[in-house]
């Protein structure tokens, strides 16, 4: 058990924006939100998945929407304080922990806004390891785990409750209202045992995200690669060094899709590396064959201060170093690639790990 | 014609005479080089008046790069009573202005912030109608709270600016001697970045007259008539009055304009370039004939802010300190140190030659490391203030657009004229100007093809008056 103050959640605000895999919403609008609740209600317990008794209720906290508009309108801790309460009241049942859903950008830390204020700890696990772009794409969807009910909050005043068929209808309604409403709202989703969740989640992922954030800001202070750090610690592969020199992006229901292309420097100086992203990056060619393909996580990161650069704010002129980090075991399995694999998202090859791809 | 360009660093103030109908360093008729004084502009005025007498009168434009407004900021002095007025609610309400400044600067501000309902959706819908009454009384308020400035901004006002643009009509009739600082004009999307950026404007105002009033008069005094402009930290120049409602955009200049004098003195329009000054070395990178900015929001004085600056490495080592190492040692640190930025800041690009400026150039070797050779022009020493000098006037447009509702090539078409109408407005001369940047960016998660668009342009100094 450990408890989260300020400072550890500068770090765990560092790392998952590298989990972000491109996407995840700027995590420090998040940060500050979640550190006003400390400052208001304490610092907040963070559990190991086996400390959670087999019988306990838990469940996932994230916002929802727009990371454009996010910045914009900003989070209020008032959705997140409420989110739980309306869930409790629709399910008759009491949530002793919360969980992220999504350890990658910003919803590493909203659940700590409402950890802080409903008094209960934050475990330490996700459902995803990094950032994804639809909500089934959470581990307990791979054991048969229901995204409903669920509760989604809005700053108008609106709560909706739901049940749904399966995950996938789950995310079309939720992304539905969450337009309708102005793309920025608190959910309360995928409300399971503590024995669901030790079979279930990533173990370990606000963990893993502090410990890159204090490897990063290590880096940073001995103007040491901070890439290179995030590397070793994940056993991660770097992918490519280069210059952006070409982005092409479109909106498309709802996504923001398209490719970023690079020319090599240095050792990969006579090559070109394509990125495609949805959202989040989710595949890298280099000279045409395919080297990294989600679910593993894809990140371009500034290579000085090892910023990652998020899908939306890539462009013409960046110099970047493209790195691919394995995916948890869950993603690798026949039922994780078959949902968040590169068939999943329209591009019709194989998954390796890619780890093996620049063997 | 003849343009005078000055530049302030941190040890040592350096000026420039440049006939602009010469290429390249073959351009520069005279130099000086003096140290920089604690009030800044004395040190200027020395340094121009070091240069041949008679010269510098014949300028037809003195264009300036200074630090007045970074120094204020950093002392946390010459900052006035500065309130935010922000149309949010009922968003943004738990991360209220000021949230997350250091403590001394809210104290030197006030820290009041107030909440009006309004701002937009990010499809334009506004958030709640427009309430006079409500923002009457917030303003009285404020100005009883003793601001003499006043920070205005709105959710999503670079889509629609309505909320800020009727808010400085009513606080002009309200509180008329207030001070107005729009966050539309200064920041992009990122509501707290955009309004922190306002906020220190605000705060900057008073003592943006103050300072441009007495440099025109002193320049006066000492014989110079021409127009004074002064330097932007994307290496372009803005006209006095411009700067007086906009000093926040001289932050960061320096490095701009000592990148954008090398790139000039040496023809090279993307180079890295090394300058080395009294107390500290700064290494970047000029791509395209612009400073490479960073890629994300830069934290001003401990505040955070969503300008786009230079990307810059400093290595703290100068002329005249070396830090903790001593004589030759010095001297290798810096070699090794710079060998390293290099490497950092254009991640070993082979092709980029290196450019090495500034008072101290020499204490940098010929050969380092992964660098191939280096190139040290005539001049060199004042690079800063000849990239002052010879600096173009831009003007920017950086907005959110659904391009369901527009056609898109009007749409891209009325962005660049807006830009180029800004540049203009900046002091450009209309037939010179042309779009640098365009880039359209789609947003995330949204229907209606809500697109961000940015544009920039850029024109020569237009001088003695905007005549078509």
């Amino acid at each position: 058990m450990q408890l989260i103050d300020e400072s550890a959640l500068d770090d765990i605000t560092v790392g998952s924006t590298v989990l972000g895999s491109g996407g995840g919403g700027d995590p420090y609008v998040g940060q500050l939100l979640a550190r006003d609740a400390i400052r208001r209600f304490g610092p907040v317990r963070l559990v190991d998945l086996d400390e959670v008794p087999d019988d306990a209720n838990l469940v996932f906290i994230a916002g929802i929407g727009a990371p454009g508009v996010l910045i914009e309108k900003l989070p209020r801790a008032v959705e997140y304080e409420r989110v739980l309460q309306q869930l409790e009241r629709f399910t008759g049942t009491t949530y002793e922990y919360v969980c992220p859903a999504e350890a990658g950008g910003l919803n590493a830390v909203t659940p700590f806004a409402t950890a802080a204020a409903r008094g209960v700890p934050v475990v330490d696990a996700d459902g995803m390891g990094r950032a994804f772009p639809y909500l089934e794409l959470v581990t307990p969807t791979l054991y048969g785990g229901a995204a409903t009910p669920m509760v989604m909050v809005d700053e108008h005043g609106n709560t909706m409750f739901l049940e749904c068929e399966s995950n996938a209808w789950s995310e079309a309604y939720a992304r539905a209202a969450v337009l309708a409403s102005g793309a920025n709202a608190a959910m309360a989703l995928y409300p399971m045992t503590g024995a669901q969740a030790k079979e279930r989640l990533v173990r370990g992922a606000l963990g893993l995200a502090q410990e890159l954030g204090r490897a990063i800001q290590q880096a940073r202070r001995n103007h040491t690669s901070p890439v290179d750090a995030v590397l070793q610690s994940r056993k991660g592969v770097r992918l490519f060094t280069g210059k952006v020199e070409e982005v092409e992006r479109r909106n498309e229901r709802g996504w923001t899709i398209g490719t970023a292309v690079l020319s090599g420097i240095d050792d990969d100086r006579a090559s070109t590396m394509t990125i495609h992203f949805q959202n989040e990056n989710l595949a890298a060619e280099r000279d045409g064959a395919v080297v990294a393909t989600s679910p593993d996580l894809i990140m371009a990161m500034e290579m000085d201060s090892g910023t990652p650069i998020p899908a939306e704010e890539i462009r013409y002129g960046y110099r970047v170093a493209v790195i691919g980090l394995p995916a948890d075991p869950h993603w690798r399995t026949a039922a994780g690639i078959e949902i968040a694999g590169p068939r999943r998202f329209g591009y019709e090859i194989d998954y390796r790990p890619v780890e093996e791809s620049t063997a | 014609m003849l343009r005078l360009g000055v530049d302030a660093g941190e040890t040592n103030t350096d000026a420039a005479l440049l006939d602009d109908g010469r290429a390249g360093s073959s351009s520069v008729l005279a130099v000086a080089k003096t140290r920089t004084t604690e009030d800044v502009s004395s040190g200027m005025l020395r340094a121009i008046g070091m240069l041949p007498a008679g010269a510098a009168r014949q300028a037809a434009a003195v264009m300036l790069g200074t630090t007045h407004f970074s120094n204020a900021l950093r002392r946390a002095s010459d900052l006035q009573p500065t309130a935010v007025i922000r149309f949010g609610p009922p968003s943004t309400r738990s991360l209220p202005p000021f949230v997350d400044w250091p403590e001394q600067l809210v104290g030197l501000l006030g820290g009041h912030g107030y909440l009006c309902p309004g701002g937009h959706e990010f499809d334009g819908r506004a958030v709640a109608g427009f309430d006079t009454g409500r923002l009457r009384e917030l303003v009285a308020r404020a100005v009883s709270d003793g601001a003499r400035a006043i920070a205005v901004s709105a959710v999503f006002s670079p889509i629609d600016p309505e909320f800020e643009t009727r808010a400085a009509d009513v606080i002009a009739e309200e509180a008329p001697g207030v001070q107005v600082s729009l966050s539309h004009e200064i920041g992009r999307v990122g509501l707290l970045g955009r309004e922190n950026a306002t906020a220190l404007n605000a705060a900057l105002m008073a003592y943006a007259d103050e300072v441009v009033t007495g440099l025109e008069r002193r320049l006066r005094d000492a014989g110079v008539a021409a127009p004074l402009y002064l330097s932007q930290n994307d290496g372009t120049l803005m006209d006095i009055d411009y700067a007086r409602r906009y000093p926040v955009a001289t932050l960061g200049t320096g490095a701009a304009n000592s990148m954008r004098g090398a790139g000039f003195l040496t023809g090279l329009d993307s180079c890295t370039v090394i300058d080395v000054g009294g107390t500290s070395t700064d290494v970047g990178l000029l791509d395209g004939g612009f400073p490479s900015e960073v890629p994300h929001d830069v934290t001003v004085a401990g505040v955070r802010t969503n300008f786009r600056m230079p990307g810059v490495l400093s290595i703290g080592v100068g002329g005249e300190t070396t830090g903790d190492t001593q004589g030759s040692d010095a001297q290798d640190y810096l070699a090794r140190r710079c060998a390293d930025a290099v490497q950092r800041v254009r991640s070993g690009s082979e092709a980029l030659p290196v450019v090495v400026v500034g008072g101290a150039g020499h204490l940098v070797p010929d050969t380092m490391v992964g660098v191939p050779t280096v190139t040290r022009p005539p001049h060199a020493a004042v690079a800063n203030a000849i990239g002052a000098a010879v600096a173009k006037v831009g003007g920017e447009v950086d907005r959110v657009v659904s391009l369901d509702s527009q056609l898109r090539a009007h749409t891209l078409a009325e962005a660049r004229r807006e830009a180029v109408d800004r540049a203009v407005a900046a002091g450009a001369r209309p037939g010179s100007v042309s779009v640098v940047a365009a880039e359209e960016i789609p947003m995330t998660y949204q229907p209606g093809r809500a697109t961000r668009i940015r544009v920039k342009a850029v024109g020569d100094l237009s001088v003695g008056g905007r005549d078509a």
